[in-house]
């Protein structure tokens, strides 16, 4: 039996390791599959949906489904960038996402897969839910206006930092990230230098005292757009 | 046939979107060329005096006569472009949009730090025009054709998206210039 897996990503030869998923398999190729709760230090978790290819036509989240011998995956396709793109305007509308003062605007993940599928402004009606801010720590912010709920710091706390500082609490729309025993953030022992404070891919959770350290023009997604490093592998 | 007509207005905004079409430096010579102006703080018409080609409104709708300027704007212009984040997402002023709008008001009238009311009465005088109870973006009023992101939106977005419109040309803008901030 071959240890390689061959398998298409629009009418492209991918190869992949046993085991590996679609993603990862892409990211090697240099095909960007767009992503937001997926990290590549974290195990999946295929919370957000944004990931979503067609697998021999299903919808599969790439980050979760491993690469299969044959199998046929619909990734940049105008079918799938409207659907992403309706997934982002969703999450746009459903937290408070002010980009003009928010300090992770130009690296911020959520506006950057906005701007790459070209959305101007969301197609549906804006929510503007009431959600709590934690500032009680030292030198680390909540702000759940911004969460969208990936678990990335969740995972990140448990799995890479060991502390399991973040927990989601609720359901439906009251799901929300909380701290240990529902204290405040201060009460825990979260520090700035955790991994989870950094791999938020929005501005809900934020170092004190370096906003706006960047100017514009040369932040993160300012020229490019997001998944340009993976696509720059093309062929390397 | 005269040149079309474009009308501006500043709803709930701070008028950073109308500085950001001055700031198209030189070229509101071209500009000037292509169109004539109409209603618009720029220079200081108040009511249309024509149908017009092109509305642009920056700012959301924060109280009535917001709303009734917008919709005004709707039937006097055959395209209607929102320019900036407020107008399109509420903006800085729908912070509120959270806080019910009476202790809004109880905050800036009568229980703020600095605030010195010796009434303590909040300002109702039939002239101020009647708060609506949250920010609306303009999308949620009214029809809108065209959106131009940014806070404000570069004036090379401001002056791509005109011309393009008044050439007959698809209004593509580049992904340097789709901003939100």
């Amino acid at each position: 039996m071959s240890d390689k897996i061959t398998f298409m990503i629009d009418g492209v030869e991918v190869q992949a390791q046993p085991g590996q998923t679609i993603m990862v398999a892409a990211d090697a190729a240099g095909i960007y599959i767009p992503r937001l709760c997926a990290h590549k230090d974290l195990a999946p978790f295929g919370s957000c949906r944004v990931c979503t290819v067609l697998v021999n036509g299903r919808p599969q989240s790439a980050c979760t489904q491993p690469a299969a011998e044959g199998i046929m995956v619909e990734n940049n396709t105008k079918k799938m960038t409207k659907m992403r793109a309706n997934l982002i305007e969703m999450l746009l509308v459903e937290g408070n996402h002010y980009c003009p003062y928010c300090e992770k605007s130009g690296n911020c993940e959520l506006q950057a897969l906005a701007y790459r599928f070209g959305v101007m402004v969301p197609k549906y009606p804006f929510m503007f839910p009431n959600r709590d801010v934690d500032a009680s720590h030292p030198d680390i912010l909540i702000d759940r206006n911004r969460c969208v709920l990936c678990a990335r710091c969740v995972r990140a706390s448990r799995d890479l930092d060991g502390k399991n500082v973040f927990q989601f609490v609720g359901r439906g729309p009251e799901k929300r990230v909380e701290v240990n025993a529902n204290a405040r953030l201060a009460d825990t022992n979260a520090d700035v230098t955790d991994k989870a404070v950094d791999i938020c891919p929005v501005g809900a959770l934020l170092r004190k005292r370096v906003g706006f350290e960047v100017p514009i023009g040369k932040r993160l997604y300012d020229s490019k757009p997001i998944g340009s490093d993976i696509e720059a592998q093309k062929g390397a | 046939m005269g040149k079309p007509k474009v009308a501006t207005t500043s709803l709930c905004g701070c008028f950073g979107c109308h500085m950001s079409l001055l700031d198209i430096d030189d070229r509101i010579l071209k500009l000037i060329e292509l169109v004539d102006f109409d209603k618009s703080p720029i220079d200081d018409i108040k009511e249309f005096s024509g149908r017009c080609a092109i509305g642009l409104v920056e700012g959301g709708c924060c109280n009535e006569e917001n709303v009734k300027v917008l919709q005004s704007f709707r039937k006097n212009c055959d395209i209607l472009i929102l320019v900036g984040e407020c107008a399109m997402t509420g903006g800085i002023p729908a912070m509120r949009n959270t806080i019910p709008l009476k202790e809004c008001l109880e905050e800036a009238y009568i229980n703020g730090p600095t605030v010195h009311n010796p009434s303590g009465k909040i300002p109702n005088d039939p002239e101020i025009p009647l708060l609506l109870n949250k920010v609306y973006p303009c999308q949620d009023v009214v029809k809108i054709d065209y959106y131009l992101p940014g806070c404000p939106p570069p004036a090379d977005t401001i002056w791509q998206a005109l011309v393009a419109l008044l050439t007959d040309e698809p209004v593509e803008l580049p992904y340097e210039l789709i901003k939100y901030d």
